[in-house]
């Protein structure tokens, strides 16, 4: 005897959730959702990731709440006060302030340069690369051709000289990122659009006179959905990476901000006798990356069984 | 049989996409260097010159020209080896880089030989022993790399290795009083101070380098591993394994010799792709290590708004790039007569 028998309303639900009939479309995107998230749950690294990120917004929304100090609050007193000092768990920093607190209040700039980029750069490749692989022939050829021109410089460097370019700023790392992550997403999104050009579904409702706008926006582009999400989640350690780089170098957010990057810069300067005040930000850095990272693999796993090995 | 027609056409639409390439890398640097807030004829002739002056400087520096003209100059420059003078250095760009650059690929050189020794076979080992243990630890491994900073693991390890332990050489390429002494012939100093058979100074060099070459190593490691492990799975549920495992040859034999011996081939692409991904790392790190290298040269670029600096920096990484796919891609072809 299982709760679940023992309880009808919950055995209701469930078997609501798990039907092989789905009554409507909304009920088989349930159903869908439910099965996937089933399937994450029996990954236990997959949760700890989700985990991970489910504690980076949580702490980002309540920043305010529950940083113990201001942020940006000097107290030159208190200067390079080592991890466990009174009222100052991870330490402060070189001009006295809470490096706990900075840390708390940098993952909502982490958390907006990810959500920037991830909204932006995936959807300039999905369109690119739906639109070179439906339409085809030249268009094809100059849209991949620009692509490939864009993977040809390594994403840092070519980053760095946008950003030096435009001048230092979050807004501009967040832009210079995002003209140099798009090309992945391209490729696949053109490589998704080539498998499902010629299915008879497709030429269904191209018979039925759909134009393809239509086509590519309403039938081509949701198909490339799965896997370009896959992508964004993997993607998303790489984007933080290369923008706490950007921001280690000086070209991220600007003093006093309290970006992760930035601060490691900082403490740069101590690292010998003071090393919390870099090694700090960047267990944060690494912790989130790290949560990306096992999430997307657990992603992968679920929506792109192909790929996994 | 080895230059077939086929092969040859290949590889001249090879080059011919490499050539593309290569004018679109030239594009982008020309379009970020005209986008620019800065303007380049102010920084020359400076904020109090007279109108007549600017002028007459943009006129010299062509800017006054259409765009597409410009470009054209920008291109037969570059061909002429021109990339600018160095507004840090007051030297020509493109002669920095020659100087810097030895330095980086000693670096990028000893990081990927870390890569291959211990990444290779930690792929093996992971396929072989699929969802054990050591796979596992070899996961675990290459997810740390892809999820940390490596600026952040170089300073921790120049926090331990060179503050706690001591056990390496600080920042730089030398002890300072180790600096200029041995005649600059490749300009790898490893090599230069065995051709002039001083082992202090090579030991010296060899542990300046150990460190930042492992930093950058861990990350050819990571993915090295990763990519030898999937394409040993899938030799080792071909055919030809049951065969050789059937004609009694030993398990080492069979793993070692007739499955790594097929994965190589595909391994050569990945480990010039590694090469390449080196050289974006070797920004930072070199940053970290004040290594004198082309990454160190950019990143000194762009804190001054030395932008000739910069894009010459940036193309030469690029062409470096380039030219890496196209030789991994070409070795491929040679190796594999599938591919020809």
């Amino acid at each position: 005897m299982t709760a679940d028998t023992l309880n009808p309303a919950k055995a209701g639900l469930r078997a609501w959730l798990t039907t092989d009939t789905p009554a409507s479309r909304g009920h088989a995107r349930v159903v869908q959702a439910y099965l996937g998230w089933l399937s994450l749950t029996r990954n236990p690294l997959a949760l700890l990731g989700l985990a991970i990120l489910v504690v980076l917004i949580a702490v980002s929304a309540l920043a305010p709440w529950i940083a113990p100090h201001d942020p940006l609050a000097q107290e030159l007193t208190n200067r390079l006060q080592p991890p466990g000092s009174p009222g100052h768990l991870f330490g402060t920093d070189e001009l006295g302030r809470d490096i706990l607190s900075r840390i708390i209040h940098g993952a909502s700039i982490t958390l907006y340069i990810v959500t920037l980029v991830a909204v932006t750069a995936p959807v300039v490749g999905l369109v690119i690369g739906s639109l070179a692989g439906y339409i085809g022939g030249w268009t094809d050829t100059v849209l991949m051709r620009l692509t490939d021109i864009f993977l040809a410089f390594p994403r840092l460097v070519l980053a760095l000289a946008f950003v030096a370019a435009l001048g230092p700023g979050i807004e501009n790392a967040v832009l210079a990122i995002a003209i140099t992550s798009w090309p992945p997403y391209a490729r696949l999104a053109r490589a998704e659009t080539l498998t499902v050009r010629h299915q008879d579904y497709i030429s269904a409702i191209r018979l039925q006179g759909a134009s393809a706008t239509r086509i590519i926006t309403g039938h081509v582009m949701p198909l490339c959905l799965s896997s370009v999400i896959v992508r964004v989640t993997l993607d998303m350690a790489g984007i933080i990476l290369t923008a706490a780089g950007l921001g280690f170098l000086g070209l991220g957010a600007q003093p006093p901000i309290p970006e992760w990057g930035a601060m490691i810069s900082s403490g740069r300067k101590f690292l010998l006798d003071q090393w919390w005040v870099a090694t700090m930000p960047g267990l944060a850095i690494f912790i989130v990356s790290l949560g990306f990272n096992l999430l997307g693999d657990g992603l992968r796993d679920i929506l792109d069984p192909r790929s996994g090995q | 049989m080895l230059l077939s027609p086929r092969f040859l056409r290949s590889v001249l639409k090879t080059m011919a996409t490499i050539a593309v390439t290569f004018i679109g890398l030239l594009f982008i640097t020309f379009i970020i260097g005209r986008v620019m807030p800065i303007d380049p004829a102010l920084s020359v002739v400076g904020d109090k010159a007279s109108e007549e002056i600017y002028q007459a400087a943009r006129k010299a520096m062509g800017l006054d020209q259409p765009l597409y003209i410009q470009f054209f100059y920008y291109i037969s420059d570059v061909f002429r080896g021109d990339l600018g003078t160095s507004l840090l250095t007051a030297r020509p760009v493109a002669e920095d880089i020659i100087r810097v650059f030895p330095a980086t690929l000693e670096l990028a050189t000893i990081a990927t030989i870390f890569g291959i020794i211990f990444g290779v076979p930690m792929g093996v080992v992971a396929a072989v022993n699929k969802g054990r243990w050591p796979d596992q630890v070899v996961r675990v491994l290459g997810l740390f790399g892809y999820s940390m900073p490596v600026f952040w693991l170089g300073l921790i390890g120049l926090l331990v290795f060179y503050g706690v332990l001591g056990w390496v050489g600080g920042p730089g390429r030398l002890d300072i009083f180790f600096e200029d002494v041995v005649p600059n012939i490749t300009g790898v100093i490893l090599i230069d101070s065995l051709i002039a058979g001083d082992f202090e100074i090579f030991g010296n060099a060899l542990s300046h380098i150990i460190l930042p070459a492992a930093v950058l190593g861990y990350y050819s490691i990571a993915y090295i591993s990763r990519m030898t492990r999937s394409f040993m799975l899938e030799q080792l549920s071909q055919e030809y394994i049951t065969t050789a495992r059937v004609k009694g040859i030993s398990e080492f034999q069979v793993i070692w010799r007739h499955a790594l011996g097929n994965v190589m081939v595909p391994l050569i692409t990945v480990i010039a792709l590694s090469y390449a991904q080196l050289l974006e790392g070797s920004v930072l790190t070199e940053t970290v290590f004040a290594w004198p290298g082309l990454g160190f040269y950019i990143t000194a670029g762009l804190l001054s708004a030395d932008m000739n600096a910069v894009l010459g920096g940036t193309l030469v990484v690029g062409g470096v790039f380039v030219g890496l796919n196209l030789l991994s891609d070409l070795l491929y072809r040679l190796v594999d007569p599938r591919a020809r």
